[in-house]
């Protein structure tokens, strides 16, 4: 009975609760895209990573039973991929956006190869914290199933905020992107920091794919992402390569992709699948709106390839 | 710096020996060559050590890779079946890459070009066969054109970066495919798999005399060769490269790189959209969701494994059609997942990539190093 008493208003509230529930992995795809970006690399192959480890975990929740050991493995298998990306990229003539897009399908394909016997088996999910319990409304309580690491997201969030203005690993790493000559004058090896920088986004990615797995939409399928990865790569350029604004654009963004689903929910069945193109079009339109052929981007590290 | 001139010039003049013309020509093209080869074969052997870890035998991967692809005429046309529309989804990452451009979303001129000729060959159904056709190609061309220019245009006049826009367009694409097969253009007869309504049978493209392959593949060949010509030959190709080597460097020399960047890309997305309209009027006969059926991601590979040399691509693309056409006889034999190709893929990919670090350092493909530098120290 509650859900025709809210009405209408069932759509803004399903898309807050959508944009917290979807925006969650956009976070932490896109906070570690911003520390890989800071160091001067660019990092497409985000999209396989994400894929590889919502395999990942799910394979290991399934087989332990313990979806944190699954979110453990993720990020491991995310760090892989991303040191890899780091150390093949250090060598002369090898372009970082052409090795993203190969380990982009290089990380699905493995995925898809070893995730066949996990698309039936279910796995346990990650926990998720009920701030709505003050409220009748089923819809309210929905919307507040906070899940823990989208609390753990935003903390990192305000975290690598103030870590990369306030401590020697964040000055490094913004010296190494702006000017690999100035680092060198320094004494310190560009190609070691984008390794680094280059293992933690990808390990971060991969801590989005289990999410993803492991949460919402809570299941491991094929098309699992569907450029999610991808789309948080363009976030961070829209945010500038803040934190803090890497957090709100992925909530933007969630927003917009729940917003298919949202509208389904109240029984919108037109244009369903003009809804889901939602989030890329938005992403495409704050591309073009924010890009400039006359002047370079506000806040972009000086040795990243894809601004210049 | 006259001194530098000179001595770079003396080993050729004063050389105490010479090597025959023949042999100098071939080692400068020999590099091409090699390198992509031996690359080639490493991926393969990465791959093999892959499969032995998971407990198959490479050995019988491989010589199903082969049945399943090269082994017989039944399968050599198979991986030509294949090869059609990679030549021309290739085409879609290789012209724009001439510019300096990453293009990467081809599949959603290759989805939109097959819908636009499905549509057209619904509107002038009734016409003579020739025009149909003819109607249809347009209409895959104007699609993909259409789509692809607008990411040249979005990169060239707003900066927007061409590898995501391209890549985020391929996803709108395809929902705007599913929205128009499921809702205005559905065939009410298509139950279970929304399709645009069937073409008819005098509207279909057949195949090649003699062949089971369709014409498709005779097209992209021709595609190749064209895009060969435009861009060795031709005063727009050379304007490519010069701009694809340095943009500011063209402008101050009054190229117009906004037009160039723009008719390029369209070019390439036409092609994609052609692979598209061949699908329709070829294979499916009907527009629908197995139009997104990945031809756009592996011709990526493709181009990146020509080189993004039009010619090179026509090769690379029977390899990669018969790697994929073995997908299912590998799948059936020895019991692995259909992704199994995709790993290949990725590896080899991978590895090409890798690979671009070695050229020009070899002595062996660069004749201008291979008299000692005696002379050079006695000049200097």
């Amino acid at each position: 009975m509650d859900s025709t008493e809210i009405g209408l208003w069932g759509v803004p509230l399903a898309m807050l609760g959508g944009a917290i529930r979807v925006s969650t992995p956009f976070i932490f795809v896109s906070l570690g895209e911003a520390i890989t970006e800071r160091s001067g690399r660019i990092n497409l192959g985000l999209e396989g990573t994400l894929v590889f480890g919502a395999m990942t975990a799910y394979a290991v929740a399934v087989m332990t039973g313990s979806p944190w050991l699954g979110l453990l493995a993720a990020a491991a298998a995310g760090l892989c991929f991303g040191l890899f990306h780091g150390w093949i990229c250090k060598f002369r003539g090898v372009n970082d956006i052409a090795i993203g897009i190969a380990l982009m399908l290089f990380g699905s394909g493995l995925a898809f190869f070893f995730g066949k016997p996990f698309i039936q088996p279910s796995a346990p999910d990650l926990p998720a914290i009920p701030f709505g319990g003050w409220s009748d409304v089923p819809q309210v309580q929905a919307a507040l199933n906070v899940n823990v690491l989208f609390l753990i997201g935003a903390a990192l969030a305000v975290f690598l905020w103030w870590a990369f203005r306030n401590t020697r690993a964040g000055l490094i790493l913004r010296v190494v992107g702006d000017s690999s000559d100035a680092a060198r004058a320094m004494g310190l090896n560009p190609n070691t920091v984008r390794l680094l920088a280059t293992g933690l986004g990808g390990a971060l990615a991969g801590i989005g794919g289990a999410y993803l797995s492991l949460y919402y939409p809570g299941s491991w399928t094929e098309g699992i992402s569907s450029g999610q990865g991808l789309m948080a790569v363009a976030l961070v350029i829209f945010a500038r390569w803040n934190p803090l604004g890497c957090f709100a654009a992925a909530l933007l963004f969630g927003g917009a992709g729940a917003l298919g689903p949202a509208l389904q929910s109240v029984g919108v069945t037109q244009g369903y699948y003009l809804f889901y193109a939602a989030p890329y079009i938005l992403t495409l339109i704050i591309m073009i709106a924010t890009s400039s052929p006359s002047r370079s981007l506000a806040g972009a590290p000086g040795e990243l390839s894809i601004t210049k | 710096m006259a001194d530098t001139v000179s001595s770079a010039g003396a080993p050729a003049m004063f050389g105490a020996k010479s090597y025959p013309a023949a042999l100098e020509w071939i080692a400068r093209r020999a590099e091409a060559f090699v390198i992509p080869l031996a690359a080639l074969i490493v991926g393969m052997a990465l791959f093999s050590l892959f499969i032995a870890l998971v407990g198959k035998s490479p050995v019988q991967l491989y010589e199903t890779m082969w049945r399943g692809g090269f082994g017989s005429w039944f399968s050599i046309q198979n991986s030509l079946s294949r090869a059609a529309p990679l030549l021309l989804a290739a085409l879609c990452v290789a012209l724009p890459a001439r510019l300096g451009l990453v293009v990467i979303g081809g599949e959603g001129a290759i989805v939109l070009g097959g819908v636009a000729a499905a549509a057209m060959g619904v509107a002038t159904s009734g016409a003579p066969a020739f025009f149909v056709v003819l109607a249809m190609g347009v209409a895959g061309l104007a699609a993909g054109g259409i789509w692809i220019g607008a990411v040249g245009a979005l990169r060239h006049y707003r900066a927007v970066n061409e590898t995501i826009s391209s890549l985020l367009m391929a996803y709108i694409a395809i929902a705007l495919m599913n929205h128009l097969v499921e809702g205005p253009l559905r065939d009410p007869a298509s139950l279970n798999k929304p399709s645009t309504e069937p073409l008819a049978e005098a509207y279909r493209i057949g195949n090649i005399p003699g062949m089971d392959v369709h014409w498709g593949l005779v097209v992209g060949v021709i595609a190749c060769i064209l895009s060969w010509l435009l861009i060795e030959k031709t005063r727009w190709g050379f304007a490519a490269r010069i701009a694809g080597g340095n943009v500011r460097a063209a402008q101050v020399q009054g190229l117009a790189v906004g037009p160039l960047i723009v008719g390029f890309t369209a070019l390439a997305g036409g092609f994609a959209g052609l692979a598209g309209m061949l699908e329709v009027a070829a294979v499916q006969g009907s527009a629908n969701a197995s139009l997104a059926a990945g031809y756009g991601y592996t011709g990526i590979l493709v181009a990146f494994l020509a080189r993004h040399n039009p010619l090179a691509i026509i090769p690379v693309a029977f390899l990669l059609g018969g790697i994929d056409a073995s997908g299912g006889l590998i799948q059936r034999r020895m019991d692995l997942p259909d992704a199994t190709v995709l790993v290949l893929q990725g590896m080899l990919f991978v590895v090409i990539l890798f690979s671009e670090t070695f050229y020009g350092r070899f002595k062996a493909f660069n004749p201008d190093l291979w008299q000692r530098p005696v002379l050079l120290k006695g000049t200097a």
